[in-house]
């Protein structure tokens, strides 16, 4: 192997890749344990770890600049870093989505859940299985992994569909909910919105493997065009 | 209807080997090079890219025992054919070399020479200040046209060297690593007058530095020994250049363009 260096440096990035994504997934978890045990330090908690989660992308985006200007990397290589790049972008916006529902919980203040979490933590759940997932495949460049991996995709629009009926009914009940009721639904969406950041993980994956740049199908707007 | 433009082509091989003896250096290239674009030639040492890029303006003819089969046609034209000059050949396809090499006579008359020879008749003077503006050399030296040619620096003397290969107006320019022995801001001097001489000429250059060849070329070549140990180089991979580094289809110049390879 003649680039001994530049291998071990890549390794490195990946190795902190994975560190930022394992972060992001207990935030995403995190917010949502404490939203449903309505612990307010908790938040605060995971407020804090947010900056800690931006400050390690910085890094790493710092880290792949000085490889792009030192190593001048091609082909694989270059798509590799360019769109690790990408990747970790996607990483530090789940975070904010995990910050996102933490902020919901100190709004709420002394408010109660308007029913008990049961769809939500299933969505964090899977949400976050799925990011796990999706970065063992970039770091393996396993293309068929990061292939099928957006399609569980539906099962958490199946889910956010089905809260968000669901909080419509009680919405039409009694209109005073309406408050309550929309504090669940932004967390719903927050958790949505991870899993389709996911999908653009694995779309990189498959690019840095194949070189092939294309958009993973997306289910849910095919529906919607219907 | 709609036009559709097909690429000029400059020049093209065909099935060409080109042989010391009974050693086939190249074998089996089969190029189409388009007209005004920037061509590199990239590939480990010995490999056969300077055997090919000679090949372009006959100048292995100077080798014994050098031969080649297959055809280079510019212009529909066979450059091996039968009542071919190779005089008329360097002519139409001029050749910078690696190490600068005017020659020892002023800065004007290194350019007004070839002309004189290649009978040009017209304003010598404008026809000097043409190439060295052609050349980017212009304002540099035009108050010392008088002066030796070795009084310039390295960068200079290879843009002179420039200068005289369009002064006699070619289609096309071979360049054999023109900037390898020059420092890196003449480096990317010789760089920009390329992208400059492309929109009159077309420009095939042999280059060790795969950076220079990423900036400068539309096209890459990619050569390689063959697999069969014979020794013989050939063209494994002919690409648009943004391909060649952001994603090409053989492993091998995959594994050249990465650094891997060896």
């Amino acid at each position: 192997m003649i680039r001994k260096t530049f291998e071990h440096e890549i390794q490195q990035v990946k190795d902190e890749v994975l560190l930022l994504g394992s972060m992001v997934e207990h935030a995403i978890i995190a917010s949502v344990d404490v939203l449903k045990k309505r612990d307010i330090k908790g938040a605060e908690r995971i407020i804090a770890e947010d900056a800690e989660i931006n400050k390690k992308r910085f890094a790493i985006e710092n880290q792949l600049m000085i490889l792009i200007a030192t190593q001048q990397p091609m082909a694989h290589d270059l798509r590799l870093l360019a769109s690790t790049m990408e990747i970790i972008s996607e990483l530090e916006r789940m975070g904010d989505y995990a910050k996102g529902i933490a902020s919901i919980n100190i709004r709420m203040g002394e408010e109660t859940l308007l029913k008990p979490l049961i769809d939500i933590p299933r969505m964090a759940q899977i949400g976050a299985d799925m990011l796990h997932r999706s970065l063992t495949a970039f770091v393996k460049e396993d293309v068929e992994a990061a292939k099928m991996i957006p399609a569980e995709d539906d099962e958490v629009d199946a889910l956010y569909n089905q809260i968000y009926h669901e909080l419509m009914l009680f919405i039409i009940q009694d209109p005073r909910s309406i408050e309550r009721a929309n504090w669940l639904l932004w967390v719903a969406h927050n958790l949505e919105r991870v899993a389709d950041r996911v999908t653009n993980i694995c779309e990189r994956t498959i690019f840095i493997a194949t070189g092939e740049m294309s958009e993973i199908k997306d289910t849910k707007e095919e529906i919607g065009k219907q | 209807m709609e036009n559709i433009q097909t690429p000029e082509i400059a020049i093209e091989t065909k099935n060409l080997f080109i042989f010391y003896g009974s050693f086939a250096a190249v074998s089996e290239v089969n190029m189409k090079i388009e007209k005004q674009k920037v061509t590199a030639i990239i590939g480990p040492s010995g490999c056969g890219k300077s055997t090919l890029i000679r090949a372009f303006n006959r100048m292995n003819d100077f080798v014994p025992s050098s031969y080649v089969t297959g055809e280079i046609l510019l212009q529909g034209q066979n450059l091996y054919g039968r009542d071919i000059d190779p005089v008329e050949v360097r002519r139409k396809i001029g050749m910078v070399f690696q190490k600068p090499n005017p020659f020892p006579k002023s800065i004007y008359e290194n350019i007004a020479w070839g002309a004189n020879i290649n009978g040009f008749k017209g304003n010598m003077d404008e026809l000097v200040e043409q190439s060295l503006r052609g050349a980017a050399l212009w304002d540099e030296v035009k108050d010392k046209l008088k002066k030796s040619a070795y009084e310039l620096s390295g960068g200079q003397q290879q843009r002179l060297c420039i200068a005289r290969t369009i002064a006699i107006q070619p289609e096309i320019i071979l360049m054999d690593e023109p900037a390898s022995a020059l420092d890196p801001i003449s480096t990317l001097r010789i760089e920009e007058l390329m992208q400059e001489l492309k929109k009159n000429y077309t420009i095939i250059i042999v280059t060790h530095n795969m950076q220079q060849a990423a900036r400068v070329s539309d096209y890459t070549a990619m050569m390689m020994l063959e697999k069969d140990g014979s020794r013989s180089g050939t063209v494994i991979e002919f690409s648009e250049t943004k391909k060649i580094f952001t994603n090409p289809k053989d492993k091998r110049t995959e594994d050249y363009v990465t650094g891997r390879f060896g």
